[in-house]
């Protein structure tokens, strides 16, 4: 009875099953599903089919920047290591990083969302402060001392673009949030005697989930750039190696003076390819949530 | 509430966030792991007479309070310590970076916001056709790129390959100037690809934003009206379309700061530009940890005060924002 009730208001009248069968009718949304599926593949399978190990080093001084060939695909890196392994394992890494993140983001983000803008006291308002004061705060900067402060690891980069990114999340579901709690399905409900938990847990949150998903899509999206950044200016991990990382060591060996564009493009493009696929699904899944930029 | 109350109270605000800015980054650099006077001193072995010297020099003899209402009178007053690798006044330091780097964002951000909008009118004059659906698709190819390997693609295109364009400093090393235009014109060249670079990933944005209200403008009532009137498209558009759109403009302006200012430290990183912004990744590399404090709260300054701006700005253009 409940659910059926939750279903009928549900904002736009979309199901979820039936949001993804709508980024897949867009074209640009079906060309973000068809890059991310191939980059998934690469993430998951590349790393076991084509091992990347980092001591395997180069023995002469040919081994040092040498162009593509038959034995190296993509080249090698400044210490004789071959590229084209190399990019596939940091695939998987750029892409762990950048969806742990978000999760913590999206956690963060989506219960402070939830929480201030169901309720309407003190502790309400004193959690938007704090959201503004953080959504103020210039991005980069605020990641590059938190990270020179707590140190290199794969797991202080998932904390710090996580904890970081979540502002934007929240006042997105506060603002739905608000518009909701003023419904009168909210009020029959509340009349029947469900507790605020309840409420927000099997009535309100249903209905933001969609909205959710699309800010989630577009939070990952800047925590792999993120990432990406923050390994390249070498706050990365030094061990677990990804696109960033290698563009780091490409940059500080002086990959570009010595023509090495094997070196230098590929891992970029990577990451091109999995941001814009995650960019084109998060667009057309706004367009979807806002009718009225679906009708161009 | 009048137009005065409410500058005033954002004003208020203003000035709480800079506290906040503040108490943040003293709280945030005090659990720095290490004894800070080792940091100083960058040696394992003092005398007991040095260690006291040192710690009544920098204050660490006092308590925390004192300390933390010394750092905020001392931010107030721009006194930002002493560099650990430069072994100068932070100010000083900043002093001589900071007019590079507001000269490219100043540049890159003009044409940012004239090649956006203008974009962004033309795509919406020609909604749903290839040419539109051309610039959204480029303009989320721009916002995806990292910024800095766009410009390490314009150095090993423009400067490794074609040798066109300079490709670090902002000037030519010891090059000699015989008048005032060479020196302004070498200097103009030292910025095409840094601001190349910025506007291409932070055009996006104010394109998006731009094209996306004006085409919900264009749907409605009243521009079908003035178009009924016999109004060119041209002039419907400038008259009754492009004002709405100069509000969410102004939002994305204050979210544009926070992401240029990113930009700014990845391309004066990529092309050594002597600016804020390749100050504090060389603060980074060496842990000069005074210099990376007071470049982010200048840098977080910056961005609230746009925010500020914004807000007022806002208020200002919109009567109907009442009491926010």
């Amino acid at each position: 009875m409940k659910r059926k009730v939750v279903i009928r208001e549900r904002i736009n009248k979309i199901k979820d099953s039936e949001t993804l069968g709508m980024v897949w009718t867009d074209r640009l949304g079906r060309a973000g599903i068809i890059m991310l599926g191939a980059i998934m593949v690469i993430a998951v399978f590349g790393p076991v089919i084509f091992p990347f190990n980092a001591a395997d080093i180069g023995k002469t001084a040919e081994d040092i920047f040498s162009p593509p060939s038959v034995n190296h695909w993509l080249g090698t890196d400044e210490i004789g290591r071959d590229v084209f392994r190399s990019l596939l394992s940091g695939a998987r890494i750029s892409l762990i990083v950048g969806l742990s993140a978000t999760l913590i983001s999206i956690s963060i983000g989506s219960i402070i969302g939830l929480v201030s803008g169901y309720y309407s006291g003190i502790g309400s308002m004193l959690l938007m402060r704090v959201t503004d004061f953080f959504l103020a705060l210039p991005v980069l900067p605020l990641i590059i001392v938190l990270a020179s402060i707590f140190g290199q690891s794969i797991g202080i980069t998932i904390m710090v673009i996580g904890l970081t990114s979540w502002p934007s999340t929240a006042r997105i579901v506060r603002s739905q949030v608000i518009s909701i709690r003023e419904r009168q399905y909210i009020e029959r409900i509340r009349s029947l005697g469900a507790g605020d938990f309840r409420i927000i847990v099997f009535h309100i949150f249903p209905n933001v989930m969609p909205l959710i998903y699309a800010n989630t899509v577009l939070v990952i999206a800047g925590s792999i750039l993120s990432e990406a950044t923050l390994a390249f200016l070498g706050l990365g991990d030094p061990v677990k190696v990804s696109w960033g990382t290698m563009l780091h060591y490409a940059f500080v060996s002086g990959a570009a003076g010595r023509k090495a564009w094997w070196y230098l493009l590929p891992p970029g493009i990577g990451i091109l390819f999995v941001v814009l696929s995650f960019t084109l699904i998060g667009h057309t899944l706004d367009k979807i949530l806002n009718p009225r930029l679906r009708e161009y | 509430m009048d137009k005065a109350g409410f500058i005033a109270k954002k004003f208020a605000q203003l000035l709480f966030t800079l506290y906040a800015i503040a108490t943040f980054n003293f709280l945030l650099f005090r659990i720095l792991p290490g004894d800070p006077l080792r940091l100083i001193a960058r040696a394992g072995r003092l005398s007991p007479d040095a260690v006291a010297r040192l710690q009544e020099l920098f204050g660490l003899d006092r308590s925390r309070w004192e300390q933390y209402l010394i750092y905020l009178k001392n931010i107030a007053t721009g006194e930002y310590g002493i560099s650990i690798t430069f072994r100068r006044p932070v100010m000083d330091i900043i002093a001589e970076r900071m007019s590079n780097t507001i000269l490219l964002l100043l540049v890159a951000t003009i044409i940012v916001i004239v090649i956006g909008v203008g974009l962004g009118i033309f795509a919406s004059m020609r909604r749903g056709t290839g040419t539109d659906n051309t610039l959204i698709v480029a303009s989320m190819v721009g916002w995806s790129l990292p910024t800095f390997w766009t410009g390490l693609l314009f150095i090993i295109v423009f400067g490794v390959y074609l040798h066109a364009l300079p490709i670090a400093g902002v000037l030519t090393p010891g090059a000699v100037y015989t008048n005032y235009w060479q020196l302004i014109g070498d200097y103009a060249n030292h910025l095409i690809l840094p601001t190349v670079s910025l506007v291409i990933v932070d055009m996006a944005q104010f394109f998006l934003i731009t094209r996306n209200t004006l085409v919900d403008v264009l749907t409605e009532d009243y521009i079908t009206t003035a178009k009924g009137k016999g109004l060119s498209p041209l002039l419907t558009m400038r008259r009754h379309a492009l004002p709405n759109a100069m509000l969410p403009i102004i939002t994305t302006l204050a979210l544009y700061v926070s992401l240029v200012i990113g930009g700014a430290i990845q391309v004066e990183t990529v092309f050594s530009y002597p600016g804020m912004g390749k100050l504090m990744y060389d603060a980074v590399l060496r842990r000069d940890y005074p210099i990376l404090e007071a470049t982010f709260f200048l840098m977080a300054s910056v961005t609230v005060l746009a925010n500020f701006i914004s807000d007022v700005v806002y208020r200002l253009i919109d009567p109907r924002v009442k009491n926010i």
